[in-house]
């Protein structure tokens, strides 16, 4: 404890050191902010708005006090101070460089150092996780019997819908945040991202969504589920303003992330970091970004204009007045196809990026891991309209999206084919990351798999909106995601943190999470063949069985959860035993950094040179983009 | 260079062999008669017979990969983690494979989206097909309309052949071509009809048609399958294939019942403007 014995003895006392911009001051002026605006939105009267008058809750006076309430937070913290600054005449004041400091505090205020920024990240996404990891549980609790003991309805869709924004909404930063913004940097030898400003801004702006998005509770909850369909949404109390404020801060909060990863990526490469030689993660954060900045914009203007039926008595949406429901169908899943990948990508990303290290092998196929995930990232784009097969819309161009939506599953097959292949004759070390990465390829084999019945339209007409598909993108998302989500923090945590994890609890963890999952989706394919609908409180009694089944089992996946954060908190706080700088023996640049990596990163930017990969018996003779080596081995 | 001259792609090639010799059959004669939606219709049967398709040719597609995967961590794992960091040899790719992988998938892919166009062009699948339907089973003409009105939450079923009476069940003949026309007068509901291997979006202003050739008479389950709201959960009920005597029984008496409240309904229409809240008024 020598640390905090050192800053003890210079620091000012804590009242002085609370005030100034930091977290305590953002989230006074936030909930001010909001308060002043509603108060201001409350002048504005117009006849159209008297409509609203039964529920006693106005949705522009909420919604501009949300605007208030985010624009105060970030005021709070910090955000306006340089451009006020620079207004006011003053030159530039952003530091040179990052500069070292000891302590906890720097993770409560607005940092630019991507390290930091990342472990922010880490612990914001986790607490929105554990949040939305509990509404699942809430979930299931209902769901044990088919009456209704624990929650109303209304209580239970918005359990639901909460459930669904949050892994949504906040899980779609949930590696690109705390990973990408920690790794990539280093990865391409930058000391920084091109805008780190921006970057501190994606997170905060997502603590705030999460926020807002709680806030619902207050304001009667929400019945449309993460998709918001309307008119059902417009239907809905002021507890929707919140769905529409939360999913407008994440869609701006990733549409900057991306971009600011994506121009990392392109413009602030170290000397000798070729395309060929950047490692397969960045190839999937590139992947993800483009996404992300193509398809986020969509869902803030789809919102938009739901904000605009809601408040300004327009009709976008409202069939009757000249609207369609149509139309909030296919905007939404204009952006939401999309948004499955960018969940979807970064897990092939870590996959295939820890893969080579631990089976002491060069990444099998680059140029094929490559094409998977831009290949991923392109089709994302042509095949929303398979998640209305049986709307009525366009039903003449059903073989179309049948046929691309199939056909997105050969770039995903790439990178199954470059798993299999780089872990052939490899030194396979079995250590925890890699067992995550091992399940990363059943659960989303399984989960592709079930994908291409939804896929199909006679098939899909009996699986779509059952809990069939809940478990087929439980599968993708949880199965996928989530595990390589625990692969990268077992493989970097110690090296961002400095402490190290225990390996044994580590592997009861993984076997732990990995049964309990496995046991908790697998029925569900069952349950959605046997006819029971997504969203709903009560089913019939023939399936009470397998329901009360996955009920528990998720009980035990939650607790797994519990035992994680056990095993975090034990190395972290209490062991608190120094990592090495390189326990995995891995050759990426990051690995060569002392532990833990200094705020200045390097003294020297690196050049690199060869193969990103260069495990192998033999020195890797021919670079990543060079010609393939005839060896085929024993193949 | 790796000396290791042990046929491990032989023996994958083998396991995988013989894993999915044993498994393709277990799924399809096992697992297969029990996939939904059953053969309540000829659409279900149509549904039912896809399903063991797209599970048969999963088994080897899931073998390639668990087989290959199993065989990879017991065959090339480290046993001494604690000895040296050893190195396995630096293959970087192997261009044949990617090809051969790459063609596989490919016909695999297109066999199955030309398998489930043609299916669908068939009769239809049972899905909803919009106003205007890409594939019209033979004798559609005459076939038997039924409008499902779905509504929070609730659905309600129009005869217009019968007058147009709205009955609160859902009765039909066996053997017989329906022709639902689906629609909505509030929110988004979907309509479906368990057994029977339905399922149409409930649009409010909108027309969606779907088609159905009934089999022999049966109960089957009718579920909303779209988000509608608070009581989203409570919307289902049970509906009949009865034998078409039956139904002529039924259908009279309904008229008998529902024929004078029919008159002060709205007339007959694909679809039925419902007033918006609050607005231009």
């Amino acid at each position: 404890m020598t640390a905090t014995a050192t800053r003890a003895a210079g620091a000012p006392p804590l009242q002085r050191r609370l005030l100034g911009f930091n977290l305590l001051t953002g989230i006074v002026l936030g909930v001010a902010g909001y308060w002043v605006a509603y108060a201001l939105a409350g002048l504005i009267h117009g006849a159209s708005l008297d409509s609203y008058a039964e529920t006693g809750q106005s949705d522009v006076q909420i919604m501009i006090g949300y605007f208030g309430g985010v624009v105060g937070f970030l005021a709070g913290l910090g955000f306006l101070n340089y451009p006020i600054m620079r207004i006011l005449g003053h030159p530039p004041n952003i530091p040179d460089h990052e500069v070292e400091e000891p302590g906890m505090a720097k993770f409560l205020r607005l940092s630019t150092d991507h390290k930091v920024i990342a472990m922010q990240y880490m612990m914001g996404i986790g607490v929105f996780f554990f949040v939305g990891g509990l509404n699942a549980m809430l979930i299931r609790t209902e769901l044990l019997s088919p009456s209704t003991h624990v929650f109303g309805a209304n209580q239970y869709l918005t359990v639901v819908g909460m459930h669904g924004s949050m892994m949504m909404g906040m899980m779609t930063s949930g590696i690109l945040g705390p990973f990408a913004n920690w790794v990539v940097p280093l990865m391409i030898g930058s000391r920084r991202m091109a805008f780190p400003r921006i970057e501190a801004l994606t997170f905060w702006m997502l603590m705030a969504a999460g926020a807002v998005l709680i806030s619902t509770i207050f304001f009667g909850g929400f019945q449309t589920g993460w998709t918001g369909y309307e008119p059902l949404s417009d239907q809905g109390t002021a507890g929707y303003d919140a769905y529409i404020g939360f999913f407008t801060l994440v869609s701006i909060s990733m549409c900057l992330l991306g971009l600011n990863l994506a121009v990392t990526i392109v413009t602030m490469r170290a000397p000798g970091m070729t395309w060929s030689r950047l490692p397969i993660f960045c190839w999937a954060v590139l992947a993800t970004c483009l996404l992300m900045v193509l398809a986020a914009p969509m869902l803030t203007a789809t919102l938009l204009m739901g904000a605009m039926d809601r408040t300004m008595d327009t009709g976008y949406f409202i069939p009757g007045v000249g609207g369609s429901a149509f139309l909030w169908e296919n905007l939404f899943w204009v952006f939401g196809h999309p948004e499955v990948y960018v969940l979807a990508i970064p897990g092939f990303g870590i996959v295939l990026e820890l893969i080579p290290v631990f089976a002491r092998k060069p990444l099998w196929g680059y140029r094929l891991a490559v094409a998977g995930m831009m290949g991923v990232a392109l089709f994302s784009f042509f095949v929303w309209q398979h998640h209305l097969f049986v709307s009525g819309i366009n039903a003449d161009l059903r073989p179309f999206y049948m046929l691309s939506t199939e056909i997105i599953s050969l770039p995903t097959g790439f990178t199954f084919l470059c798993v299999m292949g780089t872990l052939w004759r490899g030194r396979i070390r079995l250590t925890v990351p890699m067992l995550f990465c091992l399940a990363w390829a059943f659960n989303f084999l399984f989960g592709g798999i079930s994908g291409v019945f939804n896929s199909d339209v006679p098939s899909d007409v009996t699986t779509h909106g059952s809990f069939f598909v809940m478990a087929h993108f439980h599968y993708t998302i949880m199965g996928g995601l989530i595990f390589a989500f625990f692969a990268a923090i077992y493989y970097w945590l110690p090296k961002m943190t400095g402490f190290k994890l225990s390996e044994r609890l580590g592997k009861i963890h993984f076997w732990w999470m990995f049964i309990a999952f496995n046991s908790t989706f697998g029925p569900l394919f069952a349950v959605g063949f046997l006819g029971m609908p997504r969203r709903v409180i009560t089913y019939p009694t023939s399936l009470i069985g397998l329901n009360r089944w996955v009920s528990v089992s998720a009980f035990l996946l939650g607790l797994s959860m519990l035992f994680f954060l056990y095993i975090v908190i034990k190395g972290l706080v209490y062991d608190r035993e120094p990592a090495e700088d390189n326990p995995w023996h891995s050759k990426s640049f990051e690995w060569s950094l002392p532990t833990p990596v200094p705020a200045y990163d390097f003294n020297r930017i690196p050049v690199f040179s060869g193969d990103p990969y260069p495990y192998g018996e033999t020195p890797a003779s021919t670079p990543a983009g060079g010609p393939e080596p005839a060896t085929a081995g024993a193949v | 260079m790796e000396t290791d001259q042990t046929p491990h792609f032989r023996r994958v090639a083998i396991l995988w062999l013989i894993a999915t010799a044993i498994l393709t059959p277990i799924v399809i004669f096992v697992l297969g008669p029990g996939l939904p939606p059953g053969n309540g219709s000829v659409q279900a049967s149509g549904q039912t017979a896809d399903n063991i398709v797209l599970l048969a040719l999963s088994v080897p597609v899931a073998m390639a990969v668990l087989v290959t995967l199993g065989y990879e961590i017991w065959a090339f794992r480290e046993r001494n983690l604690n000895g040296p960091v050893l190195d396995g040899p630096a293959i970087t790719g192997n261009s044949s494979i990617q090809m051969w992988w790459l063609i596989i998938t490919t016909t695999l892919v297109l066999f199955l989206a030309g398998f489930g166009s043609v299916r669908l062009l068939q009769d239809g699948s049972g899905g909803g097909q919009g106003p205007t339907p890409l594939v019209n089973p033979t004798g559609h003409q005459h076939a038997l309309q039924v409008q499902v009105l779905a509504q929070q939450w609730e659905f309600t079923y129009r005869y217009p052949q019968y007058g147009g009476i709205e009955t609160p069940t859902l009765e039909l003949p066996a053997n017989t071509l329906v022709e639902f026309h689906v629609t909505s007068l509030d929110v988004v509901h979907s309509f479906w009809a368990y057994q029977l291997g339905v399922k149409a979006d409930a649009n409010p202003g909108e027309d969606n048609i779907a088609y159905v050739n009934t089999k022999g008479p049966l109960s089957f389950a009718i579920h909303c399958a779209e988000l509608c709201g608070v009581w989203h959960g409570y919307m289902f009920e049970t509906g009949k294939v009865v034998s078409q005597p039956d139904f002529a029984t039924w259908i009279k008496a309904m008229q008998v019942q529902y024929g004078p409240a029919a008159k002060s309904l709205p007339p007959y229409s694909t679809h039925y403007f419902p007033e918006p809240v609050g607005r231009g008024s």
